[in-house]
């Protein structure tokens, strides 16, 4: 899922200095899973800004929501009966999230509470780690299931670099090498001679932003 | 700040601090009035919204009494309210609260009179410092 963590209270007051009314959104999706942006912690950075405010004498009314999905248009459009006299909103959900409400409410200035960090994997309760970039064409099948693209510095697609050493990346002296780690696992899968076939460069447009946003489309469900 | 009276909540372990505060009442030692004992059935459970909640709605400051280290009922309940605690120390000072204003102390059932001196020291300190400036 999307990994967030919450920006740096600081930053998040200094957007909000002007305000004395705002809306803060949180997601019960990703943004929860990761505990940066669930109901929980709606609450905790509620009462966390309204203590700094109150510590500056000044009064800040936070009027608190958990949408169940800030990227779908039902639920953000839920929130319409809520942003009545507010002079700003602050989200945080992941970027998805914080833009859906900016498109629906244009008339209301929209401030991100988290900064959105990757797609990821839980290793252990607090710890979270990188796992897919969202490339738009997946080489998982020739990599043994290690993604070159995330896990690479170099994001090389067909073999390792000149600086691979012991298993370690030559980036610093702790980052495993992913493409030590994609012969081990397909040695030891049994699958080595997927090193042979070539992966092309990324194609541009699907697999790149130079056309703007990538987007699908599902025919079957569109309406 | 004569006139000044702290008023403390203090999140107390059912297995530890809590009947540490109730040997400190039945053997008639005094603690300040201002006090708020709130019984947790483990101080691990204490999370970081209970304690803002108890600062923002006028706490100047918070105790948290655990049971000693590795004697946790839970198993690992002092350790997570540990980390938590210093969790929200952080978001104090962001926020230019002294993090002294919430404190993690361990005891044990029978530390009914360290209770009360945790309790005492606590508001002596709390009265030199002042109210919570955020309440
Ligand atoms: S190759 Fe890597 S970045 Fe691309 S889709 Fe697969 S896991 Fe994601
Ligand atoms: S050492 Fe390995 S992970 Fe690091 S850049 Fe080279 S191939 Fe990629």
């Amino acid at each position: 899922m999307i990994k967030a963590e919450q920006k740096p209270v600081d930053e998040i007051l200094g957007f909000l200095d002007a305000y004395k009314r705002i809306l803060l959104v949180g997601c019960n999706g990703c943004a929860a899973v990761c505990h940066a942006g669930g109901e929980r912690e709606v609450a905790i950075l509620a009462a966390t800004l309204r203590m700094a405010r109150k510590k500056l004498g000044q009064k800040l009314e936070i009027l608190e929501e958990t949408s169940p999905r800030q990227c779908e248009p039902e639920f953000v459009d839920a929130l319409a009966g809520k942003t009545e006299d507010v002079e700003a909103i602050l989200s945080i959900a992941c970027g998805v999230g914080v833009q859906a409400l900016a498109e629906r409410f244009s008339e209301i200035p929209v401030y991100p509470g988290v900064n959105t960090m990757f797609m990821g994997k839980t290793v252990e309760p607090g710890v979270w780690v990188e796992r897919c970039q969202a490339c738009g064409n997946c080489v998982l099948h020739l990599t043994g299931g290690i993604c070159p693209v995330t896990r690479c510095a170099k994001q090389l697609l067909n073999g390792p670099c000149g600086g691979s050493r012991d298993g370690v990346c030559e980036i610093d002296g702790e980052t495993p090498c992913a493409w030590q780690a994609i012969y081990d696992r397909l040695k030891a899968t049994g699958q080595l001679d997927r090193l042979e076939l070539f992966v092309p460069a990324k194609r541009w447009g699907r697999e790149s932003r130079d056309r703007g946003p990538r987007t699908i489309v599902r025919g079957d469900l569109k309406q | 700040m004569g006139s000044f009276v702290p008023r403390i909540v203090a999140f107390c372990c059912d297995r530890s601090g809590y009947r540490a505060a109730d040997m400190a009442g039945g053997l008639g030692i005094s603690v300040p009035e201002t006090i708020e004992v709130v019984r947790v059935p483990c101080a691990g459970r204490v999370d970081a919204l209970h304690i803002l909640r108890a600062l923002e709605s006028g706490a100047d400051g918070v105790l948290i009494v655990a049971c000693h280290r590795g004697n946790c009922r839970s198993l690992t309940g002092d350790l997570a309210v540990r980390a938590r605690t210093e969790h929200v120390h952080e978001i104090m000072e962001r926020i230019g609260l002294k993090r002294e204003r919430l404190e993690l102390c361990n005891l044990s059932v029978q530390d009914g009179p360290k209770f009360a001196e945790t309790v005492r020291r606590k508001f002596e300190y709390l009265k030199e410092l002042g109210p919570n400036p955020t309440r």
